[in-house]
């Protein structure tokens, strides 16, 4: 029956034996790897017995706690697989000078960087954002969960559908190769027929729907659910920038989710919305996908400025300077990014008036943002600063912020844009923000709250270690990419003839093994950490003298957060709460209302991956299958009654009076 | 007070001194194009680049003192510094910090008006040089430059010439580039001479520019564009008046011919071309390359926009395809849409399709900015039945 090409095809699309890319050494090898460890991770899974337990307690739970720090282990492994890619691409043009091909030919490369590109910006930044935000903002707030725990657990499960169908794409057929936003016409079918762009597609638009869902939920949750007396002027500035972010989420990806939408009608089924003939316009697609990408910028860095808020005021021991002007920046920002969309393509011909005001309108955002840096200056004056960890990344990053800033008001400037367009100087600035931002923002966000998930501290002597690699890495690996560019050197090349600027390759590629030091470093630490949580132990549950609602419960938090909801006076509520002498309520416990867990996000989720692995393919009845069976099972889904429950005041109780325990018990020595 | 101030000086001469380090690195050899380039207009745009970075640093080098000084200075181990848990607000403070940036932004935004508008690369030069206003009687150098997968055409129709991979013009003569592609979208970038425009199929962008000094620069392709850009590369020649004169006899006393036959064998994807010249060119060829028509048969988009600008074929239309046989790569189709097709030329033996194509060129001109609207933008379909023959006042009116 196989042998007849008709039904072969019917079956399996156009995956075919060829589509394993067995004739790639490097591959293979990585596939051998990973393949070794996922089978120890089984065997050891399945030995300790801890599928049921995972199942019951992470893979199903709608605690946005958990969820929170899935989406946070999402992002680190993400960030491994990203990394490999960055390390590949730095490795290669430090190689490939004076005739050399280096060691990887232009099918791959062009793989690695936009993999490299999509994955770190829709499957570390996004994870590590939203998993931040999942898990601290309900806690600020005080609220016991988000407004919809099953679409949070959803979402998180369609983000990492997202991930494994680019994970898949790495060993069964190929990535794209057309950079990491896919411009058509090169990603039209004409010029890229393989299943690399419909990877590209798929995994972002399963991805998408999570992360808007997920958009929806902390709105939702920010506006409904906070504590009484906590009025939008009371609420902590990371909740703030989260609201702010998660707006921009549900405002600019349903514009990727359309525009994705008619690429993939574009491929397949033969409409004309981006090809070269037949009235397609590819400039359209590169404005829309712009109008989105903008905004996940901001949506990457305004958690961001909210951690180093969080942060800053903690350590500095002190009120965050300027509240209301922090607020308003946030807003501003969050209204001016959807006006700033041209600077991506000034070289597009759009002309000096369109340009300049595009420009204008860029330079216009440093503005609130310069702002912000002289709010958080003016938090640390006259405050009592302790570096820790988390304090040592923030004056790191706004150290090297202010260079990425000002690089970008420079590219906002058009004519300067026009030289340094596309160039490694590019390159540099929005790593440089990135980086320097979004990263160092994570890595102090986790540092900060790390003992509030697991109650003990991260350890201090790692933290270091990576922090200096980190840092220290970045100035190595993006300060040549800034020479580089000025020099003239356009982004993505995979071969120089111009021996004189392998020097600067060189050191670029050293910043990157350095910052893989800084990654194993982290990895370390958090094992490390693991290993003396005895000695790191807090039962405080506020180990930095903090000022927001989070640090007022135990750490890790109960299930239920709050066992009674905390009453706001003052923008610093546990600040206030502490300074007014708050006593814990240690009876009158009620049962305690809660969702239950469900399954359902997790299929969901499965049968997606399933469905687009299908569409890639062309494998028409795998997708339809699947497709009946996502809305059978979210039909299905609507009749289980059974999604809530009371944990009964005898636990309630029993929890409680287990803190009341610790705390005394740590109040004595 | 004081010695806040010396501290800060003491941090500014350091950084000058750091900003001396990229000057040092000039001097050591490193060929910085971008900021010593050999034409005009980039060198503008550099000027450019200088200004924005100094204005930033007024307020970016105080804000990095600030931070490292605060930093230091109210340290938890300080017990002399001041300390004030709840001082949070001050409306001065507020004023200065909104109105600084902002101060600086006026500036620039001022700048970046101005310099955008100058700096127009479809705006035609009004000097040659800083104090050098440009000879009226010298006529600027027309080149045509088509991207293609992965080599640059450029085409003299002065000269009825042609270069692949590479590119001469004299020195101190205004170069008007028109630039469009093959296939999928490139940059043309020439750092020595001026920043870049996309370089786009079916599309015309243009580029004004002039090399101030002789000598050979590298030009590329500045966006991504598939497997072989990275040897999408040429060598640019700034040449002195003889030189160029030599250069063209050079490449017109080549044998070879680009006519649109070759020109189809030569857009298929090849990599790492060779230079090459050609000494004879088909005049029509760069307007057939821009509307999309060098395939014989193909009607020209200048054509169909034409016929669109009466009120197009209608339903009718639909009917004017013919399949498509080979598409740059290959003869390609969507898993669930129709086969491939093309919009047929409508020309006749007497009436070769270039023809018509360049009449009704005149009243739509293409082009990427300032394109003109048709007057009637929803003619009915009925004023449009004689529509290539037929009288366009009428329908326009």
């Amino acid at each position: 029956m196989l042998t007849n090409p008709d039904i072969v095809k019917a079956i399996f699309g156009r995956l075919t034996l060829e589509s394993l890319p067995l004739h790639e050494p490097i591959v293979v090898l990585t596939f051998v790897a990973v393949a070794i460890g996922g089978a120890v991770m089984v065997a050891g899974l399945t030995y300790f017995k801890l599928w049921g337990y995972l199942w019951r307690e992470w893979f199903t739970t709608v605690d946005h706690k958990r969820i929170g720090i899935m989406y946070m282990i999402l992002g680190i492994v993400m960030l491994l697989r990203g990394f490999a890619d960055a390390v590949m691409m730095r490795l290669q043009q430090a190689m490939a000078f004076g005739g050399s091909e280096g060691y990887l030919n232009a099918h791959h490369y062009d793989q690695v960087f936009t993999a490299h590109g999509v994955i770190m910006i829709f499957f570390v930044a996004m994870p590590l954002v939203t998993g931040l935000m999942n898990y601290v903002v309900p806690l600020q707030i005080g609220a016991r969960d988000v407004s919809f725990p099953f679409l949070n657990n959803f979402s998180f499960w369609m983000t990492t559908a997202g991930a494994v169908l680019v994970m898949i794409s790495l060993f069964v057929g190929e990535f794209a190769r057309t950079g990491w936003l896919a411009y058509p016409p090169l990603s039209n079918i004409g010029y890229s027929p393989d299943v690399g762009v419909d990877y590209y597609i798929w995994a972002l638009q399963v991805a998408g729907v999570g992360t808007t869902l997920s958009g929806v939920n902390l709105i939702c949750t920010i506006v409904k659910l906070r504590a009484p007396g906590m009025t939008m002027m009371r609420m902590p500035i990371f909740t703030w920038t989260s609201l702010c972010t998660n707006i921009l989420i549900v405002a600019s990806f349903p514009v990727l989710t359309v525009v994705l939408a008619l690429l993939t009608l574009d491929r397949y089924v033969g409409t004309n919305f981006f090809t070269n003939d037949f009235g397609g316009n590819p400039m359209m697609y590169v404005n829309l996908i712009w109008i989105w990408g903008h905004p996940e910028v901001y949506i990457l860095i305004l958690p961001a400025f909210g951690i180093f808020s969080e942060v800053t005021s903690t350590f500095s021991g002190k009120r965050l300077f300027g509240y209301t002007s922090m607020v308003y920046a946030t807003v501003v920002i969050t209204i001016l990014s959807y006006l700033v969309w041209l600077h991506h393509f000034f070289t597009m011909g759009s002309g000096a008036s369109v340009n300049s005001f595009f420009g204008i309108t860029t330079m216009i955002i440093s503005i609130p943002t310069g702002a912000k840096m002289f709010n958080w200056l003016f938090t640390m004056y006259r405050g009592r600063i302790r570096y820790d960890l988390p304090m040592m990344w923030t004056i790191a990053f706004m150290l090297t912020f202010v260079i990425g800033g000002m690089t970008g008001v420079l590219l906002a400037v058009p004519p300067a844009d026009f030289v340094l367009h596309n160039s490694l100087f590019l390159v540099a600035h929005f790593h440089n923000v990135i980086i320097g931002g979004v990263v160092f923002g994570a890595f102090a966000g986790i540092a900060y709250w790390f003992p509030k998930a697991f109650g003990f501290k991260l350890d201090v002597f790692w933290g270091k270690v990576s922090f200096w690699c980190w840092v220290v890495g970045f100035y190595f690996a993006f300060m040549p990419l800034y020479v580089l560019g000025l020099m003239g050197v356009t982004r993505r090349l995979r071969v120089f003839d111009d021996p004189s600027l392998q020097i600067w390759f060189i050191i670029a590629g050293f910043g990157a093994f350095l910052v893989a030091v800084g990654i194993a470093a982290f990895l370390i630490q958090i094992a490390v950490s693991v290993m003396r949580r005895e000695q790191l132990r807090d039962v405080t549950g506020d180990p930095w003298n903090g000022r927001t609602l989070e640090w007022a419960t135990s750490s890790p938090p109960p299930d239920y957060n709050f066992a009674f909801t905390p009453m706001v006076r003052d923008t610093d509520a546990w600040w206030d709460m502490k300074r007014a002498g708050y006593q814990r309520p240690l009876e009158g416990f009620k049962p305690i209302h809660m969702p239950s867990n469900t399954g359902t996000g997790i299929i969901l989720a499965g049968l997606s991956t399933v469905m687009a692995f299908g569409l890639i393919w062309y494998i028409w009845w795998l997708a339809a299958l699947s497709f009946i069976a996502l809305l059978a099972v979210a039909i299905g889904h609507t009749f289980n009654y059974h999604r809530d429950f009371h944990i009964p005041a005898d636990e309630v109780v029993r929890v409680e009076d287990e803190r009341t325990r610790l705390l005394a018990a740590g109040a004595k020595p | 007070m004081r010695d806040i101030l010396i501290l800060k000086g003491r941090i500014v001469s350091r950084l000058k001194l750091l900003a001396l380090l990229p000057l040092a690195a000039v001097l050591g050899g490193c060929n910085f194009v971008v900021m010593a380039p050999a034409g005009d207009i980039a060198a503008q745009q550099r000027d450019l680049v200088v200004i924005s970075t100094v204005l930033m640093l007024l307020i970016v080098i105080p804000v990095m003192a600030l931070t490292v000084w605060f930093a230091w200075r109210y340290r938890h181990s300080n017990d002399a510094a001041k300390y004030d848990p709840d001082w949070d607000h001050s409306t001065g403070l507020e004023l200065v910090i909104w109105s600084a940036p902002l101060a600086i932004i006026i500036c620039l935004g001022a700048i970046t008006w101005m310099g955008t508008h100058l700096l127009d690369p479809y705006r035609s030069l009004d000097r040659i040089a800083a104090n050098r206003p440009i000879d009226r009687d010298k006529a600027p150098l027309e080149v045509n430059v088509v991207a293609l997968d992965w080599k640059w055409l450029f085409i003299y129709p002065e000269y009825g010439v042609a270069s692949l991979n590479e590119l001469a013009a004299p020195v101190d003569r205004p170069i008007n580039f028109r630039i469009t592609a093959s296939s999928v979208m490139n940059s043309f970038y020439i750092p020595a001479l001026a920043g870049q425009i996309y370089a786009m199929p079916g599309m015309e962008t243009k580029l004004h520019a002039v090399v101030n000094h002789a000598g050979k620069y590298r030009g590329f392709s500045a966006n991504y564009s598939g497997a072989g850009f990275s040897g999408m590369h040429f060598a640019f020649h700034g040449l002195d008046d003889a030189g160029f004169e030599q250069w063209i006899a050079r490449t017109k006393a080549s044998s070879n011919v680009l006519g649109r036959t070759e020109y189809l064998v030569l857009e298929k994807p090849s990599a790492n071309e060779p230079p090459r010249g050609f000494g004879t060119v088909d005049a029509d060829l760069y307007r057939a390359i821009l509307n999309m028509c060098v395939e014989p048969g193909k009607m020209c988009m200048s054509e169909m926009m034409s016929i669109d600008a009466k009120g197009g074929l209608g339903l009718a239309g639909l009917n004017n395809t013919l399949p498509l046989a080979y598409d740059k790569y290959a003869r390609r189709g969507t898993a669930l849409g129709p086969e491939p097709s093309f919009v047929a030329g409508t020309c006749t033996i007497d009436e070769p399709q270039g023809r018509i194509a360049a009449q009704v060129r005149e009243s739509t001109p293409l082009l990427g900015a300032g394109l003109k609207r048709p007057s009637a933008p929803f003619t009915p379909l009925g004023s449009s039945t004689s529509l290539l023959f037929g009288s366009p006042s009428k329908s326009q009116s």
